[in-house]
């Protein structure tokens, strides 16, 4: 097997590919935003429940490839219990791993999100990974435009 | 090799792939397999000198000029369409529209057809062909560029599109079809000739026959159908039929709408601008005759001629005294030869445990989709990408296809002739990888 490949399919990732977290619909979420690839026709539904700024469930369901499979499970798992502004840095900080290419720098703050960076690599396969975090920023912009009407 | 592959009229493989030397490149450090071929086919070397010696030696532009080189390349341009003629079984060059792919031949077709016909300057007005209430039937593995230009003129006239069902195995239902035309509003039969999905051959000639019956026009879509095999418009009585050119062995940007004369000279024109017209004024404008009525602006000249070359080297493979014999001739060892590769495929992909091949109709051409239990199609394409191999992952542009199959998309394997059963044993192994690295219960006693 191609060395690289072992990179992007990291055991992480295919453990939660295999075994996804929080992948349900939430009954009564605050917001829900529907993510889709056109380039290979995948899904997703970020599931969001908020209180007082915090993320208090997320969940998604759907399907897709391995990467944005893993990538929504993992998400899942450092949002919840954030703020929503903190969940928006990690976002940003998410995409800009996965959009810089040749970077090798670590990125701490992102933890888990981390093994994920392989996909860099893979121009055609970024998309995959960032699909459920721009789906997640639509559910906490619905969230805001919420709050702001309240 | 099996054999059965050293059949006497046999192509001569390893002297064909010398003349596609893109399929000696590396791809991620391995040995290039390309089994996209339903994308897009490899070009022969003979193409890309016809187009270099053109730009070198010929170029002008078309039907314009007086001088010299103008003559020139208007004389290889005019070649070429009747080459095409000869390639589709048309009654006459005039019958060839050159287009820029397969899609803007459909759109052609759907837009004349909903658009009024009103030669300009005259008070007259011809109704649109289609109209309020009438139906289009298309076929439920069609091609995106095969459904949307026909909701688009529904939406302009008021028409409804109807969808001919398919059978789990991939094959067009041809009771359910005959009972949707037996509405009496039928217009308009839409069927595409080889499924770029499924790989299914449908019987178009039978199709188009009941359509006509029941007085609808039908259009066939022929990306996938010419590439694969000996098409003869008239045979089959189809009264449109596509190509598209860069799936032929022919340069990008290229494509052939045949159309029956008749139905051609009763359109309203397409694109307006020059060369479509024979003289203009504020007042009137008449429009120049078929083909060139079709054919606004400048054609993609340089393609054109390359894919007169292809055809002449496709001939080439064959053996006979007219273009058309030779043709026949190397049309029947290219179906000999990929259908040796595609049962070859077919057989070996099906004895992977968990795969599921979508699209099993026989004498299916060589385009074999898959899926796996428990892995994303995209997933395999990045992993069989990572072995220098390349295949299609995603709903190739049939989404209603792939919400019928029930899956969000497919990984697909693609022929051509020029392919080996080498190649294909490296995507078993390819796919055995893949299922190595996601199933870990997959036993490594299962491989070859
Ligand atoms: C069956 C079929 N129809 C139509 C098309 C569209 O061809 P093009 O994009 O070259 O116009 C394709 C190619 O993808 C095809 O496979």
């Amino acid at each position: 097997m191609n060395s690289d490949l072992r990179e992007l399919y990291q055991e992480v990732i295919l453990d939660h590919n295999r075994s996804p977290r929080n992948r349900k619909r939430l009954d009564q979420p605050t917001s829900q935003a529907e993510g889709h690839n056109p380039l290979c026709g995948d899904n997703v539904t970020v599931y969001l429940h908020s209180d007082g700024g915090m993320v208090t469930d997320v969940a998604f369901e759907g399907n897709g490839c391995a990467i944005s499979t893993a990538s929504a499970s993992l998400m899942t798992e450092a949002v919840k219990g954030k703020s929503l502004a903190e969940a928006e840095s990690l976002f940003r900080e998410f995409q800009k791993m996965v959009t810089t290419p040749g970077e090798d720098a670590s990125h701490p703050e992102l933890g888990d999100l981390e093994v994920l960076a392989g996909v860099r690599d893979y121009p055609v396969r970024i998309k995959c990974a960032t699909l459920p975090w721009h789906t997640l920023h639509a559910a906490i912009s619905g969230v805001n435009e919420k709050v702001s009407t309240e | 090799m099996s054999a059965s592959l050293t059949h006497r009229k046999q192509l001569d493989i390893a002297k064909i792939r010398n003349d596609f030397e893109i399929l000696s490149e590396n791809a991620n450090g391995r040995p290039l397999v390309y089994l996209d071929n339903a994308a897009t086919s490899q070009k022969p070397r003979q193409v890309l000198e016809a187009v270099d010696a053109f730009y070198l030696h010929a170029n002008a532009n078309v039907h314009r000029g007086v001088h010299f080189l103008s003559q020139k390349a208007t004389t290889k341009y005019d070649a070429a369409r009747e080459k095409i003629q000869t390639l589709l079984g048309a009654r006459g060059p005039e019958e060839i529209i050159l287009t820029k792919g397969c899609t803007e031949g459909i759109n052609l077709v759907a837009t004349c057809m909903s658009s009024p016909n009103s030669p300009l300057g005259s008070s007259e007005r011809r109704q649109p062909y289609l109209g309020v209430g009438d139906e289009i039937l298309l076929s439920n593995m069609e091609h995106h560029s095969n459904i949307v230009p026909w909701q688009l003129a529904a939406t302009r006239v008021g028409a409804t599109v109807k969808v001919i069902p398919i059978t789990d195995s991939g094959e067009i239902d041809l009771d359910a079809y005959r009972a949707l035309l037996k509405s009496g509003k039928v217009k308009v039969v839409g069927i595409v000739h080889v499924s770029n999905s499924l790989g299914t051959v449908n019987p178009v000639r039978e199709m188009a026959r009941l359509a006509h019956e029941a007085g609808a026009i039908v259009i066939v879509d022929g990306a996938q159908g010419g590439p694969h095999l000996r098409v003869n418009v008239q045979d089959l009585d189809a009264d449109f039929y596509t190509l598209s050119c860069h799936k032929l062995y022919a340069p990008t940007g290229v494509g052939v709408l045949y159309g029956k004369k008749q139905l051609l000279e009763g359109f309203p024109p397409y694109h307006g601008g020059g060369d479509m017209v024979r003289t203009v004024s504020f007042e009137e404008t008449t429009f120049a005759p078929l083909p060139a009525k079709f054919e606004a602006g400048t054609p993609n000249v340089a393609g054109v001629i390359g894919l007169g070359a292809a055809i002449d080297y496709l001939a080439s493979l064959g053996a006979g005294e007219t273009l058309a014999a030779r043709l026949d001739s190397a049309f029947e060892k290219i179906h000999a030869r990929e259908r040796e590769l595609t049962e070859y495929a077919m057989g070996r992909m099906a004895e992977i445990p968990g795969l599921r091949l979508t699209g099993t109709a026989p004498g299916k051409a060589g385009i074999i989709s898959f899926v796996l239990e428990s892995v994303h199609p995209h997933d395999i394409g990045t992993i069989l990408d990572g072995e220098g191999i390349a295949i299609r992952a995603g709903h190739h542009c049939c989404m209603p296809l792939m919400a019928r199959l029930g899956v969000p998309a497919t990984a697909r394997a693609s022929l051509a002739f020029y392919n080996t059963t080498e190649e294909i044993d490296a995507l078993v192994q390819g796919v055995y990888k893949v299922k190595d690295m996601f199933d870990r219960e997959a036993a490594p006693a299962a491989r070859r």
